[in-house]
């Protein structure tokens, strides 16, 4: 099925987020479409999807244009979608979120559930998408549940599938598990749409990339094209993609953590006795898959949860258990791993935010009253040395995009003086421009003393800015590596196998 | 540093509010026609001289809402009156319109003044001290009395968890039904009757009067200044309003959640207080099952229509006033029954709380992503 989409448009209001999209999808390719968060890939989909409305333009299948006012249409003719957040029902089996919204029933009422296990195991076996139909989908990992998503689309005939962001919760294996699948696909005619910011991925699995940028197509490359050209069609400009960066001057111990455990509140043991030590001006790297007690080691560290045992000891004063406001007063600067949800409040103004945990600091309140001059001076100072591009200091937050909204968080943090730095996934979400600036800023901050922790599931970012590198897998540290040995090896630690050999640091 | 994020939308809502208001007096005006005797005399000729019934019509309308306007604004006594019973409205909205900064919907308004004007009026006729320090501890009984049963559902909230709209609610029938009993008591009745009345606040305990109006008015109005400044200049309304917009971030910025409900609803009872003074030491009224009225719902009404902004609840007080005040002359003296009013009332919100309802009928261009649906919707 060729797939073509003709000078397809979507404005909001005066914003064009789509600006006369061009591309054709041929049957059988993997097409990459490159860009940045915000870039307007997701507009792009979401209309191919029934989701959204075009203002203007086409959609051509096999020459036909046609219409999709709903995902059914869509998916009647033919599209398949995996969001990147799944839709499936954890305590059903995979066979029954497969035939879910199509369930063929016997009798007129009973479920027919052994004709959707086995159209499950024809596609399952077809594809190479190993999965026991039979299984509950909570009990599965991430990377199955993925390819249960994949299987529900095909079982729907899908002959053009769009993977948005699909590599985003894989480890470095599932990925290239992923990415067989991909190519198994295609060559069975299945054209497929990969939606992504990450250029290695584009190089190793495209058949041909799309760059998009603010809502315009500004390119086609073949995967030959190396990562710094792809990163300046997509960026507009030249971009450095490695930090520069001396080798640190490890000094004293400023952060020592002892015995943590953490109990989420279900009840799961989900940080298991875990002890590390940071020293000032270095920089640990905590890798791993989303979800293996990451999250949590971090609340703990920032005073945000109660540990149920175990020390952690700034300077040698502990101060586990004794709230945010605590650490923050200790000199403990947190960039948190979802900035909309716990790192600014939306409705507020930059100027607001730029001193939300700062407002009771002498140089922005007199006794009770806030010194609306010096607020608004430091607002300005902050949003020029961070170059936060916002239409004013009084505009509101959630109107900035992704990236400057986290510069907003990070400048905030970045204006006291900070022992340690805990910073959670600091650039997810942010565009390569940013996350430059974000990861010059971080390394600046370690070459002045501080200890940085920085917890990512980005094994790039960890690259980039480690020092060390510890890897943490169902809620344990299963090793503490250096940053010169290769990605296989930390890909298995990530996957949970202890035993690789490498000696400990 | 929030009013200045208010100007950019300042504007498109109060012309959606008053949008609202001019929707809802087009309403009042059919209702008012149709129960007028005279205008439905002419229906049954609406069709060979519908003359008649417009002119009826335009009449019984026109001499309503004039005498609303008259009777609420015409002279002076009319103002004084309207002032008079716009503070109450006033202090009870800024109670509500404070919790909800820090994202509580406070319902309790209602029990929190009838506390208040338990403990309050209790100090106003049984204590006997000299003028002004009887009326000073009154006032701060009234105060006490408030806080402490906003500051019931504060703890509940911060503590337990408990909803604060469920407690509140649970909280005004449990002061409703200890305002009786006190009342049954003897320290609180009247000697010499049988009713649930108590004596009559001493005149040592009431806010003296200038041209008319007691000088309790004058303290509402601070008290909407005072809202004011904390909410906007001040640490603490900073950490109301980050904690009510986004608790997560205002914890992860290290506010104390707790702390904040605590004191946001000590504060909001504290000034359901204030509306009982209003009506206990301000108009003297004795203690009865009826004396709070249902000035402690329409206080959320007031909050609501002035959207949750200090100032806006004051204007919103204002209006409420008049139009209870001017209802009753209206009924007075041309017939009309004063309930319109309630209707009026009651309209306004409804819209006010139906934005897109308004904004559609009134085809005000709007601008953001969301409105392409109603566009649709309404073959805009």
């Amino acid at each position: 099925m060729k797939l073509e989409i003709r000078g397809l448009t979507k404005r909001f209001g005066d914003f064009v987020a789509n600006d006369h999209i061009d591309l054709t999808i041929e049957p059988g390719e993997i097409h990459c479409l490159l860009g940045e968060n915000g870039a307007g890939k997701s507009t792009l989909m979401n209309m191919l999807y029934g989701l959204l409305d075009p203002s203007e333009g086409e959609v051509l299948i096999d020459e036909v244009p046609r219409s999709f006012a709903t995902p059914g249409d869509a998916i009647a003719a033919g599209i398949g979608m995996v969001h990147q957040h799944f839709m499936l029902v954890p305590v059903f089996t995979v066979a029954e979120n497969v035939m879910l919204g199509d369930e063929s029933v016997r009798g007129g009422v009973f479920l027919n559930r052994g004709q959707a296990t086995e159209r499950v195991r024809a596609l399952s076996q077809q594809y190479g998408l190993k999965v026991d139909p039979e299984a509950l989908v909570e009990h599965l990992p991430v990377g199955v549940q993925q390819r249960v998503e994949i299987i529900k689309a095909l079982s729907h005939n899908a002959k053009v599938l769009i993977l948005d962001e699909p590599t985003a919760v894989l480890t470095p294996q599932e990925i290239e598990e992923l990415m067989q699948i991909m190519r198994e696909l295609r060559d069975q005619g299945t054209s497929i749409i990969f939606i992504t910011h990450k250029l290695r991925e584009v190089k190793a699995v495209g058949d041909r990339i799309s760059v998009i940028r603010r809502g315009r197509v500004v390119g086609t490359a073949d995967p030959s094209t190396s990562e710094a050209e792809l990163a300046e069609m997509m960026v507009g400009r030249s971009v450095k993609l490695v930090v520069d960066k001396e080798p640190s001057t490890r000094r004293d111990t400023v952060l020592q953590v002892e015995h943590l455990t953490v109990t989420d509140p279900r009840g799961h043991q989900v940080v298991k006795d875990i002890g590390f030590e940071v020293r000032a001006g270095e920089v640990l790297g905590v890798a791993g898959v989303q979800g293996n007690g990451q999250t949590e080691l971090v609340k703990a560290l920032i005073g945000l949860i109660r540990p149920d045992t175990g020390v952690i000891s700034l300077d040698g004063n502990d101060i586990s258990g004794h709230g945010p406001r605590r650490s923050l007063e200790a000199g403990v600067g947190y960039i948190p791993e979802d900035r909309s949800h716990d790192g600014n409040v939306g409705s507020f103004s930059v100027r607001e935010n730029l001193i939300l945990d700062l407002y009771r600091d002498d140089r922005f309140a007199r006794g009770m009253a806030l010194r609306l001059d010096d607020i608004a001076t430091n607002a300005q100072e902050r949003i020029e040395e961070f170059d936060i591009r916002t239409e004013s200091d009084q505009t509101p937050v959630s109107a900035l995009s992704g990236g400057n909204q986290q510069k907003v968080v990070v400048a905030r943090e970045f204006s006291r003086p900070l022992k340690l730095l805990v910073a959670s996934q600091p650039t997810r979400g942010v565009d390569v421009g940013s996350i430059e600036f974000i990861h010059r800023r971080i390394i600046a901050e370690r070459d002045r003393g501080t200890a940085v922790v920085i917890v990512s599931t980005e094994l790039d970012e960890i690259y980039a800015l480690s020092d060390r590198i510890a890897v943490m897998y169902d809620g344990r540290i299963v090793g503490t590596v250096t940053p010169d040995i290769p990605r296989e090896q930390i890909g298995l630690l990530m996957a949970g196998a202890t035993d690789t050999g490498e000696e400990r640091v | 540093m929030s009013s200045l994020r208010m100007t950019a939308g300042w504007w498109a809502s109060a012309k959606v509010t008053l949008a609202a208001f001019a929707i809802a007096l087009l309403i009042g005006a059919v209702l008012i026609a149709f129960s007028d005797e005279d205008v439905v005399e002419t229906l049954p000729n609406l069709f060979t001289y519908p003359g008649d019934f417009f002119v009826a019509a335009a009449d019984a309308i026109g001499s309503s809402y004039w005498a609303m306007l008259k009777g609420s604004l015409g002279s002076w006594h009319a103002i004084a009156s309207t002032l008079e019973r716009s503070a109450p409205l006033i202090c009870a909205g800024l109670g509500v319109t404070f919790a909800f900064r820090a994202g509580l919907f406070n319902i309790g308004a209602q029990g929190q003044m009838t506390i208040a004007a338990l403990i309050g009026g209790y100090v106003a006729f049984a204590w006997q001290l000299p003028a002004g320090l009887h009326l000073l501890c009154a006032l701060v009984a009234c105060l006490i009395g408030g806080a402490l049963w906003g500051g019931v559902a504060g703890v509940l909230k911060a503590q337990a968890g408990a909803h604060e709209v469920i407690t509140t609610i649970m909280l005004n029938y449990v002061a409703a039904s200890v305002l009786l009993y006190a009342l049954s008591k003897d320290a609180f009745q009247r000697p010499g009757s049988d009713n649930a009345l108590s004596p009559q606040p001493l005149d040592t305990a009431r806010f003296p009067s200038i041209g008319g109006v007691h000088l309790g008015v004058l303290l509402a109005l601070l008290a909407a200044v005072l809202v004011w400044w904390v909410l906007d200049r001040s640490t603490l309304g900073f950490e109301l309003r980050a904690v009510g917009a986004n608790p997560n971030a205002a914890r992860t910025a290290g506010m104390s959640t707790t702390v904040v409900y605590t004191v946001a609803m000590v504060i909001a009872g504290a000034l359901a207080g204030l509306a009982a003074a209003m009506n206990v030491l301000g108009e003297g009224n004795a203690l009865s099952p009826t004396l709070v009225g249902s000035i402690g719902f329409d206080a959320i009404t007031v909050a609501l229509l002035g959207r949750a902004s200090p100032v806006g609840t004051v204007l919103a007080g204002l209006l409420f006033g008049a139009m209870s005040v001017g209802g009753v002359a209206m009924q007075a003296s041309v017939g009309t029954p004063k309930e319109l009013t309630a209707v009026i009332q009651a309209l306004i919100v409804l819209f006010v709380a139906a934005p897109t309802f308004v904004k559609a009928l009134m085809r005000f261009k709007d601008q953001g992503g969301g409105t392409t649906l109603l566009a649709k919707g309404w073959g805009a």
